[in-house]
């Protein structure tokens, strides 16, 4: 962005934090260095680490547990994990765009309570709300019993332990990260501008691709980043809802550390992970400042 | 101007009503091709919410609207030939000021060529020539203005509305873009709808004033008319500044009468304003038609009076007078032989007041 001359968009005067920042920025740089910088450091060493028989991690170089990582069976794994979170967000913008918008044209009242009720089911843990879905779409569960009683189906549909059940639980479970930032971005889109569209010619659909659009992306590109990088970790919904048949690349790391105990392999597995992450990220970043500009 | 035979716009007895409260309460009002009108009033007197139903972000609740001929009254704002200056100027900010104005043309379908050349023709109109790729929040608040002005006007409507768009300007800019305004409005030969509570913005840009209160329209003239003979207190109490004294009829002489005003005094007015079958009235008094002088004056009405208060202003000098009745009065007199003739507070002097100064109003 150009901002040569202009006073308000120059960028903020660089300083160096003096003492009493540093004692401010301590909490959280601790927080950080205990939680973030020493256990991603640990993964990284452990990833060119071997394993003994009992699976005791021993500390001797090997490539071995990356060239593991692009075996067919893993690169196959990893492909549904993206193919299945890319699903979840997809569906997740269909449905959580219009909510967010929705929500955000709302006169202010009503709108903080559309927004409570969007967040009161994290007051659940996140497991109980899980074994609430398996309640329903088992074959003798909420939802089978109410076609069957209605007569829309004569035999039980086999929803539970299928790749559908995984998908509609990570819906479930990342729409509102959906929802929120576009809520956010939504909200601040003058209705002036909509207007301005329809009176310059613009029919619903046009002032919806021209306009809305092009305002709300930065909360679509944050909503989506927030869906779909923990959705293609998530292993407790694979698990649970996908009875272990459709298992995504987060349910192979967690096998490698708690049931294989091969934390080197485990760790390697989680390393690419980070860096696939990191890039996604950067990309988003990239295209957000290049659309800006 | 007279109303015209074949008006650009036809409001036909609209009323908008929002809940309880009637915004436009059965208002008709025909505007001529290439006029500037004003609507003005105060806020909330339903002159924004006119505006809008000729956007078409309102539909009336009765009446109907034509514009250039057709009947637009539920049409879709985006199926309208007609453009708005919003108040907030409403740019997009995610796009350029080239792509800004294209915005309208683009949404026609114009040739791309076409686009080009009617987007280089407008920013040499207004000036924007060297911001074309700069966005909105690169530019001053006057440059907003331009770009607002300019991409309403680029896809050439039969009508352009005007929400108060100077109001967040400073007052030197504002003057020179109501002088701008108005001369854009010549050279395009446009219908503009101009919507302000600025009653000097009103008087120096246009053809003729609607003035509204509280849902209707009070009087409709040009600024002359309105300052001249206002048909309401709230017209002459609203535009400029008056003298609101109430009167009472004490005897009728054909279209002339003696009144009592407020407080004692008797002058003589034209009564063709009177309302017929009323024994009280109001007489707006503009304070510059009192005329004051330490010299006996000649005028219909002569009365002697007291400054109470003088206070000096430059080039003026404002009077609180108290006639030897007792009827309080605000003058404003010119300043020019200062020293000659100056007027100080406890001075007698003689007051002058000629007939045709004089406007009867209806008693609210």
């Amino acid at each position: 962005m150009q901002t040569i001359g202009l006073p308000g968009t120059a960028a903020p005067h660089a300083r160096k934090p003096g003492l009493w920042g540093w004692l401010l920025l301590a909490p959280m740089v601790l927080w950080l260095l205990l939680f973030v910088v020493v256990p991603t450091g640990i993964l990284a060493v452990y990833s060119f680490c071997q394993r003994d028989d009992l699976g005791r991690v021993v500390f001797s170089f090997t490539w071995d547990n990356y060239v593991r990582v692009f075996d067919p069976i893993y690169l196959n794994i990893l492909g549904r994990s993206v193919a299945y979170a890319g699903l979840t967000t997809i569906i997740c913008v269909a449905v959580g765009y219009p909510v967010g918008w929705y929500i955000a044209r709302r006169p202010a009242g009503l709108r903080n309570l559309l927004l409570l009720l969007v967040m009161i089911p994290f007051w659940t843990s996140f497991l109980i709300r899980t074994y609430a879905w398996i309640a329903i779409l088992k074959n003798e569960g909420l939802l089978n019993g109410l076609l069957l009683s209605a007569g829309a189906i004569t035999a039980p549909l086999e929803l539970l332990y299928t790749p559908v059940a995984v998908v509609i639980g990570l819906v479930y479970a990342y729409l509102p990260f959906m929802i929120l930032p576009v809520y956010g971005s939504a909200e601040k889109v003058d209705n002036a501008l909509v207007e301005a569209a329809h009176d310059l010619g613009a029919g619903p659909v046009r002032a919806f691709s021209e306009v809305i659009i092009p305002l709300t992306l930065p909360g679509i590109a944050a909503g989506v980043l927030l869906v779909f990088v923990p959705a293609i970790g998530m292993f407790a919904i694979t698990d649970l809802m996908g009875g272990a048949r459709v298992p995504m690349i987060g349910n192979v790391i967690q096998n490698q550390f708690f049931k294989a105990r091969n934390w080197p392999f485990g760790a390697a597995l989680g390393v690419v992970f980070t860096l696939m992450f990191v890039f996604t990220y950067l990309a988003v970043q990239w295209h957000g400042r290049r659309s800006q500009r | 101007m007279i109303a015209p035979a074949q008006p650009m716009i036809d409001i036909r007895s609209v009323t908008k009503r929002f809940g309880d409260f009637t915004a436009v309460n059965d208002v008709s009002l025909a505007i001529g091709p290439a006029e500037f009108i004003t609507l003005l009033g105060p806020s909330g007197c339903g002159k924004t919410t006119l505006l809008r139903m000729l956007s078409g972000f309102e539909h009336p609740d009765q009446g109907d609207i034509r514009i250039d001929g057709a009947d637009v009254t539920h049409l879709a704002p985006y199926r309208r030939n007609v453009n708005q200056v919003f108040q907030s100027y409403a740019l997009f900010p995610h796009l350029s000021v080239w792509d800004n104005i294209a915005f309208g043309l683009r949404m026609q379908k114009v040739p791309a060529e076409e686009q080009r050349r009617r987007i280089e023709e407008v920013i040499d109109l207004v000036a924007l020539r060297g911001f074309e790729k700069r966005k909105p929040t690169q530019l001053s608040g006057g440059q907003r203005q331009r770009v607002a002005l300019a991409r309403a006007i680029v896809p050439r409507p039969s009508v352009l509305l005007l929400d108060e768009p100077l109001s967040a300007l400073d007052a030197k800019l504002r003057h020179q873009m109501q002088l701008e305004l108005k001369r854009l409005q010549k050279h395009l030969g446009m219908t503009f709808v101009f919507v302000t509570h600025d009653q000097e913005e009103a008087l120096t840009m246009s053809d003729r004033i609607a003035v509204f209160n509280q849902g209707r329209l009070e009087q409709l003239g040009t600024a002359a008319d309105i300052y001249h003979r206002p048909r309401t207190a709230f017209v002459a109490d609203f535009i400029g500044e008056a003298n609101l004294v109430d009167a009472e009829l004490l005897q009728r002489n054909g279209n002339v009468g003696r009144v009592r005003l407020k407080g004692g005094l008797e002058i003589i007015v034209p009564l063709d304003q009177w309302p017929e079958g009323h024994a009280k009235a109001v007489v707006s008094i503009r304070p510059e038609k009192v005329h004051v002088s330490k010299q006996p004056i000649k005028a219909e009405n002569v009365f002697s009076a007291r400054v109470e208060e003088e206070v000096f202003q430059g080039a003026l000098d404002r009077l609180t007078l108290v006639t030897d009745a007792g009827t309080r009065l605000h003058a404003i007199v010119a300043n020019e032989s200062a020293l000659l003739e100056a007027i100080h507070e406890g001075d007698q002097v003689w007051c002058g007041l000629h007939m045709d100064d004089l406007v009867i109003v209806a008693a609210d």
